[in-house]
């Protein structure tokens, strides 16, 4: 009985220095921010009911800089020489309909920067007209928004044209390809040539934003699930200043964003919960058979 | 008290013991090859621009891979073994799009080294020990033991894949004559 | 003299007894080596600690086998390499991560132990200094460890601490630049702090190891009354089968059996960390790659280190590095500014036992405010504690003189 009174002291002690150093430091170094579960509470939703048939008349509006692989529209520019042109590479349009949210994208089209709370955007205000002309557009874009999307599908679209991913092998200009060096001198120039495409988009896009955006590798591992939501959702509030822009994410789309990241950054997550019971068990079995041991060899000692 | 057996000490100690093989098992997967090197252990060859009694070299699995397109008469010049056959006639060539190639690994059977092929002469001779074989790989001269080593390979089309072992790369193992 | 029987049958006991003296050996070291009774759970913080070590061996060679020393590639041979494609190799981080902060909880549980039972006295000096030893030399191979992953927390620790040698005031900034190897830490610095980690300070914690086993064989483990026992007569009773009588206890088997029970408690919850509870070992913010123009918004030590990074920041400069090199000390000159000669737990020692209390939240309490930002009221209060903490060790002289004797032997 004693010792189990000096081992309730010592975990005491324990845990209170655990909660000083742990829970409690955290939540005086970093406020929480609550976050509205996507919901953009700020945006007004527009009222307006899209044709999409008209959307899809005025698309010209667009495909001056965007690209629509699904509907084999091609994008004006390259990667390179669009980030040289606007600072990064316009997005394709193909799946934007399934990722973002209907009232932030019908905002978007009339003011980007207003929308997505950047300083600056290279996207001009305006571009689809009024707003209805916006959402017609808007509806357009989600009649051809494909019906499932794979979590790298959905980082690359939503992500993907700032953030690189090298555990994934994606960088802002696609992924890195499989190339076959000169078995004569060692050299790659296939996968140099890529490497420095890489790096002038980057160069480009660091100019553009203030400075190069992270690799998101392991950013799963290095914020909270809960930051990193509330950030997605609202970049301003986590961090104010931030060159990040909002993106306009659905909840759905930034969960399927989230299990990329999880993918990348955590993908020893399943084994470790696979495994963790088993080593478990083995130790409270061990230790059963410890204690049978233990009153075994004190017996008629004490 | 501890002059008696003491079962519950071997009992534990026997428990330790599964949990001591369970750390060994982790132990024997950490040793593993990489991902990465179990998928790069496949190399895709394309035969279509391969010119005739050239030397072509390839890498798979780090290793050297000597291509020939053997010529309708690739007859050594000199065959120090006696054994002055045609090697187009060899059943060691893989066909594929209606030619014959010799493809093995570069590596002498004797010591290892990368035997270098002289067209002129229709045979490698090995810049070591002196050892040669001809353009099918079979030895003319000692101190090889055996011809040159065929890789696992699979054809497909004008195309083959080393690391996987398609029908033909199955018969002539069967055969006896991959190495 | 050496005598060897020609008809002994090699490896047989004979055989091995005249060559390496086993039986010997078995009986010093393990079944004549008498353990009193009269002890808790606490005593095996000892064999926790080995146990410890080993696990922390144990996974850092399988660590080693894939870790690359150099500033470009360290940080993805650990969290891509090591944590996603070696195979099991995400356990062995995170049991090496989990168990190099868990060892610093069982060694300040078994100091507190060793202060709170007089066990550095009488005798029992050198096992206290060499324990302190020890101390240091694990806090040298966390620190060097902490380095390798090269995250953001590795590199701005590094700079911090590498900082605190240029001595305050008198800028010994040539010697921070050599320490490091270079301006600010790159590849020297990580190249020699990998030196350090996987060779220098294991060999050294080794011989420690054993010096600090040597201290503890003759003067034998403490109890918890202080008693002071006769071994040997108390073991002829063991011996003569007298076996409840005896105050004493072989090691192996008996004390051996508890040791390991604890342990078998011990693991669990240390697996339990590992694969549930690892973020307090394993802080984010060293999950961001490091970058020299970027600092992150907090720059904290590992939890170890707290108490003693308190004490340097409510002081100026100087005063600071003076507090901070005081408290690395102090710990070590125990045995001689205790002046009792009792060898008691503390709650019958009068005044020490408010001591050692306040000691011990003392050093809680510069733990937790040396995690929290320098702002109001965390260092006011940080303040209260530092100067706390160099006040007791200055009374401690003059409590323990005055100190009453414990009855008893």
């Amino acid at each position: 009985m004693k010792e189990l009174k000096l081992l309730a002291v010592v975990v005491f002690f324990t845990l209170i220095t655990y909660w000083g150093v742990e829970p409690f430091a955290h939540s005086q170094m970093h406020k929480h921010v609550e976050g509205h579960n996507f919901a953009y509470p700020d945006i007004k939703p527009s009222g307006l009911k899209g044709d999409a048939a008209k959307g899809k008349a005025a698309i010209a509006a667009c495909t001056s800089c965007h690209g629509i692989k699904s509907q084999g529209i091609k994008a004006p520019m390259d990667a390179l020489t669009a980030s040289a042109t606007y600072g990064v590479n316009p997005p394709d349009l193909s799946n934007v309909g399934a990722l973002f949210d209907t009232k932030y994208l019908i905002a978007f089209l009339q003011n980007p920067a207003h929308a997505a709370k950047a300083k600056k955007m290279a996207m001009p205000a305006g571009m689809a007209g009024t707003a209805q002309g916006a959402a017609d557009i808007v509806a357009y874009l989600k009649s051809i928004a494909p019906k499932e999307l794979s979590p790298k599908e959905a980082f690359t679209t939503a992500c993907g044209r700032c953030h690189a991913n090298r555990y994934g092998k994606w960088t802002q200009i696609g992924d890195v390809p499989k190339t076959k060096g000169n078995i004569k001198t060692g050299n790659d120039i296939e996968l140099s040539k890529f490497k420095m495409n890489v790096a002038k988009y980057q160069d480009k896009l660091a100019d553009y934003m203030g400075k190069l955006p992270p690799d998101l590798s392991i950013i799963a591992r290095a914020r909270s699930e809960h930051y990193l939501k509330t950030f997605v959702e609202d970049p301003q509030a986590a961090l104010p200043g931030t060159a990040m822009p909002r993106v306009g994410l659905t909840k759905e789309g930034f969960e399927k964003v989230d299990a990329y990241l999880e993918s990348t950054g955590d993908p020893s997550k399943a084994m470790r919960e696979k495994t963790g019971p088993w080593v478990l068990g083995f130790f409270v079995i061990f230790t059963l058979l410890a204690y049978g041991w233990y009153k075994s060899q004190w017996k008629g000692l004490k | 008290m501890s002059d008696r057996r003491d079962f519950m000490g071997m009992a534990l100690g026997g428990f330790a013991g599964l949990g001591a093989l369970g750390v060994l098992y982790a132990a024997k997967r950490t040793w593993d090859p990489l991902p990465s090197v179990k998928a790069g252990g496949f190399t895709t060859l394309d035969l279509s621009n391969v010119p005739e009694n050239t030397l072509v070299v390839e890498k798979w699995r780090g290793k050297p891979i000597l291509i020939i397109k053997v010529a309708k008469n690739a007859k050594p010049n000199v065959a120090p073994n006696g054994n002055n056959e045609n090697a187009y006639d060899d059943k060691r060539l893989i066909t594929v799009g209606g030619h014959k190639y010799m493809i093995v690994v570069g590596l002498c059977t004797h010591l290892g080294c990368i035997p270098d092929y002289f067209p002129e002469k229709n045979k490698f001779i090995c810049p070591c020990h002196g050892g040669q074989f001809n353009a099918a790989g079979e030895v003319l001269k000692s101190p090889p033991p055996s011809p040159l080593v065929i890789p696992p390979f699979k054809i497909t089309g004008t195309k083959v894949v080393l690391g996987e072992e398609g029908p033909e790369y199955k018969k002539l193992l069967a055969a006896g004559v991959v190495s | 003299m050496a005598h060897f029987d020609p008809n002994a049958k090699p490896f047989s006991n004979k055989w091995m007894n005249e060559r390496l003296g086993v039986d010997t050996l078995k009986k010093v070291l393990s079944t004549e080596y008498w353990i009193p009774k009269n002890i808790n759970f606490l005593w095996a913080m000892g064999m926790v600690l080995a146990a410890t070590f080993g696990v922390l061996l144990i996974s850092g060679i399988f660590l080693l086998m894939y870790y690359v020393p150099t500033t470009k590639e360290a940080f993805d041979s650990v969290n891509y390499t090591i944590m996603s494609q070696v195979g099991y190799g995400w356990l062995w981080r995170h049991v090496h991560g989990v168990a190099a902060s868990v060892v610093f909880l069982i060694i300040y549980i078994h100091m507190f132990t060793g202060i709170y039972y007089g066990s550095y006295k009488r005798g029992r000096e050198l096992i206290w200094l060499s324990g302190m030893l020890l101390f240091v030399s694990f806090s040298a191979e966390a620190f060097s460890g902490y380095m390798l992953p090269w995250g953001q927390m590795s590199y701005w620790a590094g700079m911090v601490i590498t900082n605190l040698f240029s001595l305050g005031s008198l800028n010994l900034n040539g010697l921070v630049e050599w320490i490091r190897g270079d301006y600010v830490p790159g590849q020297a610095f990580l190249g020699r702090f990998f030196m350090l980690h996987v060779v220098l300070m294991p060999l050294i914690i080794i011989a420690l190891i054993v010096l600090h086993f040597g201290t503890l064989r003759l003067p034998h483990v403490n109890n918890k009354d202080g008693e002071e026992y006769d071994f040997e007569a108390e073991a002829e009773k063991w011996k003569a089968g007298k076996r409840k009588e005896s105050k004493v206890i072989p090691f192996n088997p008996v004390f051996l059996s508890k040791d390991v029970f604890v342990m078998g408690i011990y693991f669990i919850f240390f697996f339990y960390l590992v694969f549930y509870h690892f973020e307090f070992a394993m802080d984010p913010v060293n999950f961001d790659p490091a970058n020299g123009l970027k600092t992150p918004p907090h720059i904290y030590p590992e939890w170890y280190f707290l108490w003693s990074y308190e004490i340097l920041r409510p002081f100026s400069k100087n005063i600071g590095l003076m507090a901070f090199g005081f408290a690395q000390v102090i710990f070590f000159l125990l045995p001689f500014l205790d002046r009792s000669p009792n060898v008691a737990p503390a709650n019958r020692r009068g005044i020490f036992k408010i001591w050692f209390w306040l000691l011990l939240i003392d050093m809680i309490g510069l733990t937790i405010m040396g995690k929290l930002p320098p702002v109001d009221p965390w260092s006011k209060i940080g303040a209260v504690f530092a100067y706390t903490f160099i006040a007791l060790w200055i009374v401690l002289p003059f409590i323990s003189k005055m100190e009453k004797p414990v009855g008893g032997k």
